[in-house]
């Protein structure tokens, strides 16, 4: 994208100042989407967003600056903006970057954008006509198709040059329902990191009944119960409970800050034996997948959590240059014009050996959860919330009847120490991950789970 | 440096004959320091700008962006825009604005002086936060970070059909995020003040708030499910308001997504709820002169002494609609094309205090802060489930800090139980402003 010689200069300008360390990250990321609503094509978008970060490192601290300018004026221009902080500093060094050898980018069958719009457009009412057969209580239906490619070029002082092709292809459906008690709503989503192929891979008139089928089955559904009752997650729809219970509080940048309830628990048993918990940017077409992170390094495959025992964070190159070690490759950001820093990539628990039926059989009473919505935490004190999209009671050893949403709390150490039972239908699924600001593509997966014990926050009298 | 008005018109000029075109430009400025220990983390500033073109073709519509302002991307972009629009399915209402006559407020959103406030003003007020934070109180382990950031943003829209509005805004902040501890015990408490420039922040309330937010929940622990009132933090009612907004938009109410829908002229709430959208407030955090359609913002009754008085519609949802447009589309910087939205939403403000409202609830709950609004509140179905965390309330004081609990009700059951409206209105960062609300017949999950 960048010519090395024109790379070598403008990272020279930018340690000229005395930093210690300097980055060039150039992105050209092509997007297209297209809406279906209330039964009308609405609108095709399309957008390029192409422009460099440069930053600079000087002890603690960082500049940072962006520009959407590529050529060599524009680029040395952002390297001096970047190089401020790093005023008074002495001397400088010339910067000589050399092309890493060929890294396997995502495989990608069909790129998007030799699709023809009206190929993508066709899926949407697809989607409108599947989900509108379920039943004429659905009245409104939803669609959304979305492509991006990302074409990313990493280059440091350090004299590292790789880029990746990042191709990622989603489509959701979210649809109402209307009954005599009021409206419900539900909604699925196919997205992996791959290019238009993934309609082979997925059915989209099965996204699109999902998605009908949660919003039809809630019309009937009862309040949640509130307070704490045993609660089954259906294998591959929440694995955002362990993203959010654990993960964020595994994520170097919390741990530096002692913000985070891990902080110097490696080696210890923080969570049920039956647990252990991966992260995994390498994991095939996954939403959270890459070759290489936002900082250059390949993506690898981080055990966090076996069996119970803390073994590992997650890293960026900033924290893991402090504590003398190579990052993890978790450093990541949303864009040319955010600064990189610890995120996920795919998340997951791994099998466990119960049978999911023999799972709910042996849960005399209880909250039985098929869809898990979106979560937050606070990493400091280890509480988090997550949505329940779809959920039932469980009586007797039995699936009953559907609930109304609401969230789950809870406190992620507590929760994981209470898993008692883990199946073996291990699933992933795609999520948008948000962290100070920047939102990035990531996977979660688990397998059917039992937690001891969660505060369902329903209003149902008790 | 390049007008964007100008910018705005010259890729309206280029418009065939049988096309509606509307381009809208936008440049931000930015800076955002980050400190931490007494040294400064992260030092960012840049410069970014962008166009978003609508092309309307026959019924059709298509959009299309690009982050730039090169002569080769803005006509790239009117192709794209105008090939997009072919594949849209044709509707009667589709169109842009056109100039209604309404005049816009005169606002002084635009502070120079921010542009040229030097990088180590800007550093030195995020140090001296962090250290006010840590001096607050023994009990403060840790600052996890202390920010101060700020925006000079200007826009332009211009439309073949007669629209040409431009509009510009600075703001800035400060924050900080603090960690008290107490033996094994944690807990967190966020504070921030903002401003249209430096001089309008306010430092110390910004370091009290985050000190007293976190210390005050230490020893907290798990209330016992129950019924109660809670009372609302002027912070949490904004977020009440938020989600109540949404459902006030023409577009959802059009599309059978509003709990509000066919509900205009009948009582939706207690008669002490007056719900207004005024972007001409100049003290409105979201304060406009413009809609993002060139529209001139203007002042909007909601809920008038608790009957749906009105519904907010953009130029498509009002033409539906057999109304006109509210001046009320919004839209999330160049990359997305317009929608019906919310930027000034204020309640009417009674005339008591928080301490007065606790006082006359006698028992109940201090909300100071909830979470999971994305993934617990659903403004279609109104069903409302958020963690929350504060203080119990006995005998009209405040008494013991509570945690890891969820509140919830429906939206429409909670409008309609207000007991009481504070008096402390208060503009907040977002789209709405805070006031201490009272709301009875919660249901309460925790032990």
């Amino acid at each position: 994208m960048i010519d090395s010689s024109v790379v070598d200069r403008v990272l020279g300008e930018a340690l000229r100042t005395g930093g210690d360390f300097a980055e060039l990250f150039v992105e050209d990321r092509r997007m297209s989407t297209a809406s279906l609503d209330d039964g009308r094509v609405e609108e095709l978008s399309s957008g390029r967003d192409r422009g460099a970060g440069v930053r600079v490192v000087a002890g603690e601290t960082t500049g940072f600056a962006h520009t959407a300018d590529l050529s060599e004026a524009g680029l040395r221009a952002a390297a001096g903006a970047a190089a401020a902080v790093a005023r008074g500093g002495t001397g400088g060094r010339a910067v000589a970057v050399s092309a890493s050898s060929a890294l396997r980018h995502s495989e990608v069958g069909t790129y998007p954008e030799t699709v023809a719009k009206a190929e993508k457009v066709e899926l949407l009412t697809r989607a409108d006509e599947a989900a509108r057969s379920e039943g004429g209580a659905i009245t409104q239906v939803s669609a959304g198709y979305g492509d991006s490619r990302r074409r990313i070029l990493v280059a440091n002082s350090d004299g590292l040059l790789v880029g990746d092709d990042q191709v990622r292809t989603r489509l959701g459906v979210s649809c109402v329902a209307l009954g005599d008690t009021g409206m419900q709503t539900g909604y699925e989503t196919a997205a992996l990191t791959v290019g238009f192929e993934l309609f082979e891979r997925v059915q989209v008139e099965e996204v699109a009944r999902e998605a009908a089928r949660r919003a039809l089955t809630k019309l009937s559904a009862r309040p949640a119960p509130s307070g704490i009752v045993p609660v089954v997650l259906k294998g591959g729809t929440g694995g955002i409970l362990f993203h959010e219970a654990c993960g964020h509080g595994l994520e170097a940048d919390h741990i530096a800050k002692d913000s985070s309830v891990y902080t110097g628990r490696v080696g210890d048993l923080v969570a049920s034996p039956l647990v252990t918990l991966v992260d995994d940017g390498t994991m095939g077409p996954e939403w959270g997948s890459f070759a290489i992170d936002d900082e250059g390094r390949p993506a690898q495959r981080n055990v966090l959590i076996s069996e119970g025992v803390l073994t590992d964070y997650m890293w960026d190159f900033l924290r893991a240059r402090k504590e003398g070690r190579v990052s993890s490759g978790n450093g990541r950001r949303q864009s040319y014009q955010h600064l990189p820093m610890v995120r996920m990539t795919n998340t997951y628990l791994i099998d466990g050996s119960d049978e999911p039926d023999e799972i709910v059989a042996q849960t005399p009473n209880g909250v039985y959860v098929a869809k898990l919505g979106g979560g937050q935490v606070n990493t400091a004190t280890g509480d988090f919330v997550f949505g329940m999209n779809e959920a039932y009671l469980i009586e007797g050893g039995r699936i009953t009847e559907p609930l109304r949403d609401a969230n789950l709390i809870g406190n992620g150490p507590d929760v994981l120490r209470s898993i008692d039972a883990v199946g073996d239908d291990f699933a992933m699924g795609p999520g948008t991950c948000g962290k100070d600001g920047q939102a990035v593509p990531v996977g979660c997966g688990q397998p059917t789970v039992r937690i001891g014990g969660v505060t369902v926050g329903g209003t149902a009298r008790g | 440096m390049a007008d964007l008005a100008d910018v705005a018109a010259q890729v309206v000029s280029r418009a065939g004959d049988d096309e509606e075109v509307e381009a809208y430009v936008s440049r931000t400025r930015d800076t955002a320091v980050r400190v931490y220990g007494g040294d400064v983390e992260s030092l960012s500033s840049a410069e970014s700008a962008g166009v978003g073109v609508r092309v309307v073709l026959g019924d059709r519509q298509g959009f299309a962006y690009t982050g730039s302002l090169d002569e080769a991307d803005l006509v790239d972009v009117l192709a794209e825009a105008r090939d997009n629009a072919a594949f849209a399915t044709p509707d009667e209402h589709v169109g842009l604005a056109t100039p209604d006559g309404v005049e816009a407020a005169s606002l002084d959103l635009w502070r120079p002086g921010l542009a040229d406030l030097p990088a180590e003003r800007k550093v030195a007020m995020a140090l001296e936060l962090e250290q006010r934070v840590r001096a607050g109180d023994p009990r403060i382990r840790q600052v996890e970070s202390a920010n101060y950031g700020d925006a000079s943003v200007e826009a332009a829209v211009a439309s073949t059909t007669g629209i040409a509005a431009a509009t510009r805004r600075t703001a800035c902040h400060l924050s900080a995020y603090a960690i008290a501890g107490e033996g094994s015990d944690t807990q967190t408490g966020g504070g921030y003040s903002v401003g249209r420039e430096p001089d309008e922040l306010d430092l110390e309330e910004a370091a009290t708030d985050a000190v007293d937010r976190a210390t005050r929940l230490l020893g907290a622990t798990k209330a016992r499910s129950t019924h109660l009132t809670v009372v609302f933090d002027p912070r949490v009612t904004t977020v009440l308001l938020a989600v109540v907004s949404s459902a006030l938009s023409g577009e959802a109410v059009l599309k059978g997504r509003s709990l509000f829908a066919d509900r205009l002229g009948e009582e939706v709430g207690a008669s002490t709820l007056t719900l207004i959208d005024d972007p001409t407030d100049p003290l409105a955090y979201g304060a406009a002169t413009h809609d993002a359609e060139g529209l001139a913002c203007r002042r909007n009754v909601l809920v008038q002494d608790g009957v749906l008085n009105r519904f907010l519609y953009d130029t498509y949802a009002g033409r539906r609609a057999g109304t006109a447009s509210t001046g009320s589309a919004v839209r999330g910087g160049f990359k997305t094309a317009p929608g019906v939205g919310c930027r000034a939403l204020s309640l009417v403000p009674g005339t008591a205090s928080q301490e007065e409202i606790v006082a006359s609830v006698g028992h109940g709950l201090l909300v100071q802060w909830v979470t999971g609004v994305h993934s617990g509140v659903n403004p279609i179905s109104g069903d409302f489930s958020v963690g929350a965390e504060g203080m119990l309330i006995r005998d009209g004081a405040l008494a013991e800090p509570v945690r890891e609990v969820t509140i919830a009700s429906t939206i429409q059951r909670m409008l309609g139980h207000v007991v009481a409206v504070g008096g402390d209105l208060e503009w907040l960062p977002g789209i709405a402003a805070g006031l201490t609300l009272a709301i009875g017949e919660v249901s309460l999950s925790g032990a």
